[in-house]
C-alpha cells in the first residue's frame, strides 16, 4: 500500500508547525529556542573563552564546539540515560561541520565557542531542530556570520517523497527513509547530509529536491525570530 | 569579590542589591504544567525570577526491594547543564547536582508525599519505578526551592502508561495519577552576617555564610533539613529560620 495520506494530514512537502524564539538563556551568551511540530530544542552559546586543553587552541581562528544533548524524559519509549552516548556524540560533531562554514571565529584565536543544545522533547528531526536553534542562538550571540544555517529532514515514506519525517513516519513499518540535511539558504549549498535507509538514486535526487523549498521557509522563521529580538531590545 | 563584599556591607544592614525584601520571592513565580509532554509521563517547568528549571518524570517497572517487597521507588537526578549557566561544565555530576538531588529527593520520600504502597503492582514481583529528572534551563540562583516545586509539579502532572501483558506500552497513558498523599515542598533560608533571607541571585549565593533548607507539607509539618555554607548556626538561628520557610512554602504552594 503506498503512503499517500501523511499520518498528521500535511500536504507532502509541508512543515510541521513552527516556533522560534531568540534570547530564551538569559545567562548565555547568545540563545533561541526552535520548535517543529512536537520536537523542541534549546540552544545556548557561551564564549568566546579560553579552550582547554590548550594543545586544541588554534592560534589563528577561534574553535566552534558543539554539544547535542537529549534530556532523559524527551525520548518517547524509555528513559535516556544521562550522558554522552555514541549517537550524541556524532551528533554534536556533524552539528559543528554544518555549522562551521558560515561563522567567521578568525577574530577569536585559541579560544572556544561552545554551542549546547538541549533537546527538551523529541519526535524525529532532532539533530536538524538543534542545527536552525544553534545557527540563530550564533547570530543572537553578535558573531561574524555569512548566513544562517537552516536544516530539515526530507525522506521517503513507503515510496512517497516527503519533508520533515515525524517519529511515526521514521518508525513506518514499509520502510522508511531520512534523510537530515541542512543549508546555507542563500547559496542553497549543503553542509550537513546523512541518510538513513535504502532507495533508488532517483528517489533520492527527488527528495533531496525538496530540502531547498523547505529550508527557505525556515530561514523565514528564523530571520523572523531574530528581528523580533532586535524590535525588543531597541525599545 | 567585591560583590561580595557589597552584598555582606547591604546585609548588615538588612538590604539587597536589588531591593527586594528579605523574605520577598523574585517575581514572577510560575508553574508550566506539561513541558515536555509528549513522551515523559510527567513534567512541568518553574520560573522564579530568572530561574528557569524543567522536571519531568518517566515511569518504569521494575522488581521490589526485598526488603520492600510491597512498595515502589522513586529516583530523583539534577544535571547542572552548561546550557544553563557559563559556571557549569560537562561531565559527571558534581557534589552540587549530587547535593541538589539528594535535598530534592529527601522532601518528597520523607513526607511520604507518594503512597510507595500504591506503586507497588504485584507484591515482590512488580512495582512501578517513578524517575524524576530535574536540568535548571537558567541557572540564576536560588535551584533548591525552584527544583522542589518542579519536581512536586511534574509529579501532580503525571499520568501512568497503560501496562499489557507486564510490560509498559509508553504511547499509550492512563487518566491515573500517581498516588500522591501530599505535597512538600523546600524553601532554603540563607544567611549572610546576621541577615536572614530567601530565594538569592547567583550574587548572593556567593556571598552566604550559611543556609537552611527545609521540607515543609501542606500541614506545616517539617520532613527534610539540610544546612549548607561553612558557618554554624545557633539554635536561635534555626528556630527563626525554619519558621520562615514554613511561612513562604505555604506562599509557594499557592502556585501550583
Amino acid at each position: 500500500m503506498s503512503y499517500d495520506k501523511r499520518f498528521d494530514g500535511r500536504e507532502l512537502n509541508e512543515l510541521r508547525p513552527i516556533r522560534a524564539k531568540t534570547g530564551v538563556v538569559k545567562n548565555a551568551v547568545g540563545s533561541a529556542m526552535f520548535e517543529i511540530g512536537k520536537t523542541k530544542a534549546i540552544a545556548a552559546v557561551y564564549g568566546p573563552r579560553e579552550l582547554h586543553p590548550k594543545h586544541l587552541q588554534n592560534p589563528s581562528c577561534g574553535r566552534l564546539r558543539c554539544n547535542y544533548n537529549m534530556l532523559a524524559f524527551s525520548g518517547s519509549g524509555d528513559r535516556v540515560r544521562p550522558g554522552p552516548s555514541r549517537r550524541s556524540k556524532e551528533i554534536s560533531y556533524v552539528t559543528e561541520l554544518a555549522l562551521s562554514p558560515v561563522l567567521d571565529l578568525s577574530a577569536f584565536p585559541k579560544t572556544v565557542v561552545d554551542v549546547f543544545i538541549e533537546l527538551v522533547q523529541t519526535d524525529a528531526g532532532t539533530r536538524c531542530a538543534g542545527i536552525c536553534a544553534a545557527s540563530m542562538a550564533l547570530a543572537d550571540a553578535g558573531f561574524r556570520m555569512k548566513d544562517l544555517v537552516c536544516a530539515v529532514s526530507v525522506g521517503v515514506v513507503g515510496d512517497t517523497p516527503v519533508v520533515d519525517l515525524c517519529y511515526d513516519e521514521e518508525a513506518y513499518e514499509d520502510g522508511a527513509v531520512d534523510i537530515p540535511v541542512a543549508m546555507m539558504p542563500r547559496s542553497g549549498k549543503i553542509t550537513l547530509l546523512q541518510l538513513d535507509g535504502d532507495l533508488s538514486k532517483e528517489k533520492f535526487e527527488e527528495a533531496l529536491s525538496m530540502a531547498r523549498e523547505a529550508c527557505n521557509k525556515i530561514y523565514e522563521v528564523q530571520k523572523k525570530a531574530l528581528k523580533e529580538r532586535y524590535k525588543e531590545s531597541s525599545q | 569579590m567585591i560583590e561580595t563584599k557589597y552584598i555582606k556591607s547591604l546585609a548588615k544592614k538588612g538590604e539587597r542589591a536589588d531591593g527586594r525584601a528579605l523574605d520577598e520571592y523574585r517575581q514572577p513565580i510560575e508553574v508550566e504544567y506539561g513541558a515536555s509532554a509528549k513522551n515523559a509521563e510527567g513534567s512541568a517547568l518553574v520560573r522564579i525570577g530568572e530561574t528557569v528549571v524543567i522536571a519531568g518524570v518517566k515511569m518504569e517497572l521494575g522488581e521490589p526491594y526485598s526488603d520492600r517487597p510491597d512498595e515502589g521507588t522513586i529516583m530523583v537526578n539534577v544535571e547542572m547543564l552548561p546550557l544553563s549557566s557559563p559556571k557549569f561544565e560537562s561531565g559527571p555530576p558534581g557534589i552540587d547536582a549530587i547535593e541538589l538531588a539528594r535535598v530534592v529527593d529527601r522532601a518528597i520520600r520523607e513526607s511520604k508525599a507518594i503512597d510507595m504502597k500504591g506503586l507497588c503492582l504485584v507484591p515482590g514481583e512488580k512495582m512501578w519505578t517513578v524517575i524524576i529528572d530535574i536540568y535548571p534551563l537558567n541557572s540564576a540562583g536560588n535551584l533548591f526551592d525552584a527544583s522542589s516545586l518542579a519536581a512536586m509539579a511534574a509529579l501532580k502532572n503525571t499520568r501512568l502508561p497503560a501496562v499489557v501483558d507486564g510490560k509498559i506500552d509508553y504511547k499509550h497513558r492512563t487518566d491515573e495519577g500517581l498516588p500522591l498523599a501530599k505535597d512538600a515542598l523546600e524553601c532554603t533560608v540563607y544567611k549572610i552576617e546576621n541577615s536572614f533571607f530567601i530565594d538569592p541571585t547567583v550574587e548572593e549565593e556567593e556571598a552566604v555564610d550559611a543556609r537552611l533548607t527545609v521540607g515543609v507539607t501542606q500541614e506545616g509539618h517539617i520532613c527534610a533539613m539540610q544546612k549548607g555554607g561553612y558557618e554554624p548556626l545557633t539554635e536561635e538561628d534555626i528556630k527563626m529560620m525554619v519558621g520562615l520557610a514554613i511561612k513562604k512554602t505555604a506562599e509557594l504552594r499557592k502556585v501550583l
